[in-house]
């Protein structure tokens, strides 16, 4: 799960991590109320959606006095705001967290991720900050410093001193960025995240340390223990057929393609997904309806397909293991009594009482397209959708 | 002979009272494997349907029963803790099937087994099956044909029954098949059973099922051209159609900062001289052409 930049902000607030001050805003009012309560004359205006990139699409904003910061709050505040990370398409900008302008004196970097190869949490710095991380990592991976987190254990006061000095930081700067550092560890760890991103960490004129920015992803395994993070889920940030799948425990994700996939297993799903490509089709999406691929998870999986305009076939993928195929075949048998499906929908069943889930199929009353193993499907799923690639 | 599981291999279920737990108990039990004890806390002294005695400790059951194996089938919540108490006890294989366990829980749990001699593999997987001998886990047994010679090692749990299935078409039996699990944190890599297929005689082929996310595939396309490995290795990698940025169902399958991709790890294994199917459909096809060539040889 993610959130935005205002609500990381308040937890870094919290935890003694120093931020600007700051105020989200639902409304151009709101904005200018908040520009009023920081009694400052220079303030940034920043759109709050989950992508990054924001300040290269016009999202983020300096503003110098009432008149800028109400051009900029209209300007920006119900603009579809394209990054390189939103689509061609956009956001919308529906908050703004107007904030105090800062005297920089440098950027940085802060990170923390997992380190899978080691299983263990890894703290990155760079002095190289503002700039997209992947590419210092790429191009000059020696400008970007890590100190690996011991389990059990927290980011130690020596580790945080060795971070800032491999920084360049002198004098009061080390003991200010030793405690930014300690206090970002203490907010991954309380609250279970995945990702935490500060980028630009900035040294300001007065030799503060202060989080410029927050990227924070949160472990959604962990998220029943955090229902105060839970609150902050934004949904409007998120397609609303993604929401509508969660809320029935199926897992979707929504593609461009024409072809659309129900599949048991989130590795057969992608494996379904990319033999459709082979087979010169696009995926509409990616379904994993899981273990159980009863009547009513069939139905709201067809539900959620169909609700995507572009998808003209459906493709069937169920290996039945423990499941038995004749009554996933039922199910599906079942779920078209519920559901209006007027597209083709291509069937491959295979494993436990595959032969009579064909047979099920074949004497079904919906003109069911039944394929006989994984190639065949994917082959058969392209063709229906009537359109050549 | 096979990997890590046998018909010797003496199994204690954790968590066998619950639903997932008691259910698949009966299916192992059915195919044969030998579970000689259960855990529940509180509900010591009790049997199961089948007779099985029940624990409240993995170190109570170790102890009484000398089970050498464990399986976790405990909620996620307790799940890690679970697989503490199982280190703890000593035993020598940990098949944690538990999906959805934090990430935080589970780098101490990592730590644990790096300190210990227990091997665990998951959490977030389908299990372990030397096909004939033992079965720990969720797959169904009836797909696999017994006593072969080519291992499978998966990151998925479907996918993996999928190349079962294509092999025990081609007539390909398997000596031992491993899901390792879709998470950022698993007990066992592709490596470390690459290296255990490697010292194995009876396996002359091996299936290598991975997906997108973290560098696990590189990782092992390294160590087997390091390593010399020269046994049939057909590989194919889930998601090459999956966008950047999106969980793909399992917590560990997602394309971060550009890093991860499908077309990144085929690259690897083709580097390696790995046959790599970019269909998943062609996994058990391509395995026998491989077995047969090496045989002409």
């Amino acid at each position: 799960m993610k959130i935005h930049e205002y609500q990381g902000k308040e937890l870094f607030r919290n935890a003694g991590v120093p931020v600007p001050n700051g105020f989200p805003a639902f409304s151009v009012e709101e904005a200018m109320e908040a520009y009023k309560k920081l009694d400052t004359d220079r303030v940034v205006v920043k759109a709050q959606i989950h992508a990054g990139g924001r300040g290269k699409g016009g999202g983020v904003k300096l503003a110098n006095g009432t008149e800028e910061v109400e051009k900029y709050a209209n300007d920006i505040f119900g603009m579809k705001l394209v990054t390189h990370q939103t689509g061609s398409k956009g956001k919308l900008v529906q908050r703004l967290l107007i904030e105090e302008a800062s005297d920089i004196a440098q950027e940085l970097y802060a990170g923390i991720i997992l380190d899978r190869s080691s299983g263990k949490f890894v703290f990155m710095v760079s002095s190289e900050g503002g700039v997209e991380i992947e590419k210092v990592a790429a191009e000059t991976p020696e400008k970007i410093i890590k100190e690996w987190i011991e389990p059990n254990q927290d980011l130690k006061q020596f580790q945080a001193r060795k971070l800032a000095f491999a920084l360049g930081l002198s004098g009061v700067q080390i003991k200010h960025a030793v405690k930014t550092f300690l206090s970002l560890w203490k907010v991954f760890k309380a609250y279970d995240c995945s990702l935490m991103e500060i980028n630009p960490l900035v040294v300001t004129k007065s030799d503060e340390v202060i989080a410029l920015d927050s990227k924070i992803n949160f472990d959604d395994n962990a998220l029943f223990r955090h229902k105060d993070i839970q609150e902050m889920r934004d949904l409007s940030e998120e397609e609303p057929s993604e929401v509508e799948a969660d809320s029935f425990n199926l897992n979707y994700i929504k593609l461009d393609g024409n072809v659309g996939c129900m599949v048991n297993g989130a590795g057969l799903a992608m494996g379904t997904m990319d033999i459709i490509k082979l087979y010169g089709g696009e995926p509409a999406n990616f379904l994993d309806v899981g273990g159980v691929a009863n009547a009513e998870t069939v139905a709201h999986g067809f539900k959620i397909i169909l609700s995507d305009p572009n998808v003209k076939s459906i493709l069937i993928n169920i290996f039945g293991g423990i499941v038995r195929c004749d009554r996933v075949a039922q199910g599906v048998i079942d779920a078209l009594t519920q559901v209006e499906v007027t597209i083709p929908v291509v069937i491959r069943l295979e494993g436990t009482n595959a032969v009579e889930a064909r047979d099920l199929l074949k004497n079904a009353e919906h003109n069911f397209i039944v394929a006989n193993s994984l190639a065949d499907a994917a082959e058969k799923a392209v063709k229906a959708t009537g359109e050549e690639s | 002979m096979s990997i890590l599981i046998n018909n010797e291999t003496k199994l204690v279920v954790q968590g066998i009272t619950g639903k997932e737990g008691a259910f698949h108990t009966q299916q192992m039990v059915e195919y044969g494997t030998q579970i000689v004890a259960g855990v529940t806390p509180g509900k010591g002294g009790q049997k199961d349907d089948n007779g099985i005695p029940i624990f409240n400790t993995v170190e109570n059951a170790v102890t009484e029963t000398g089970a050498n194996a464990s399986v976790i089938f405990v909620p996620p919540p307790f799940a890690a803790d679970a697989c503490l108490e199982a280190i703890d006890a000593g035993v020598d294989l940990i098949v944690c099937i538990t999906e959805g366990i934090p990430t935080m829980d589970m780098v101490p749990v990592k730590e644990a087994l790096d300190n210990s001699h227990t091997r665990m593999i998951g959490p977030n997987c389908p299990g372990i099956i030397t096909p004939g001998e033992c079965k720990i886990g969720i797959m169904p047994g009836f797909i696999h044909k017994p006593h072969g010679n080519v291992g499978v090692i998966s990151r998925s749990g479907t996918l993996t029954y999928e190349a079962v299935h294509q092999l025990t078409e081609q007539g390909i039996g398997q000596s031992t098949c491993i899901g390792i699990g879709g998470d950022p944190i698993i007990g066992t890599t592709f490596i470390d059973l690459l290296s255990l297929f490697k010292d194995d005689p009876q396996t002359d082929g091996v299936v290598i099922i991975g997906e997108i996310g973290g560098s696990a595939e590189e990782e092992a396309a390294q160590w087997m051209q390091n390593n010399n490995f020269d046994k049939s290795v057909v590989a194919f990698i889930a998601g090459q159609t999956a966008p950047p940025g999106r969980r793909m169902g399992h917590a560990g399958a997602i394309i971060a900062g550009g890093k991860g991709t499908a077309a990144d790890k085929m690259e690897s294994l083709r580097n390696a001289g790995i046959a790599v199917c970019a269909s998943p459909a062609e996994i058990g096809k391509t395995m026998a052409n491989s077995l047969q060539s090496k045989m002409t040889v």
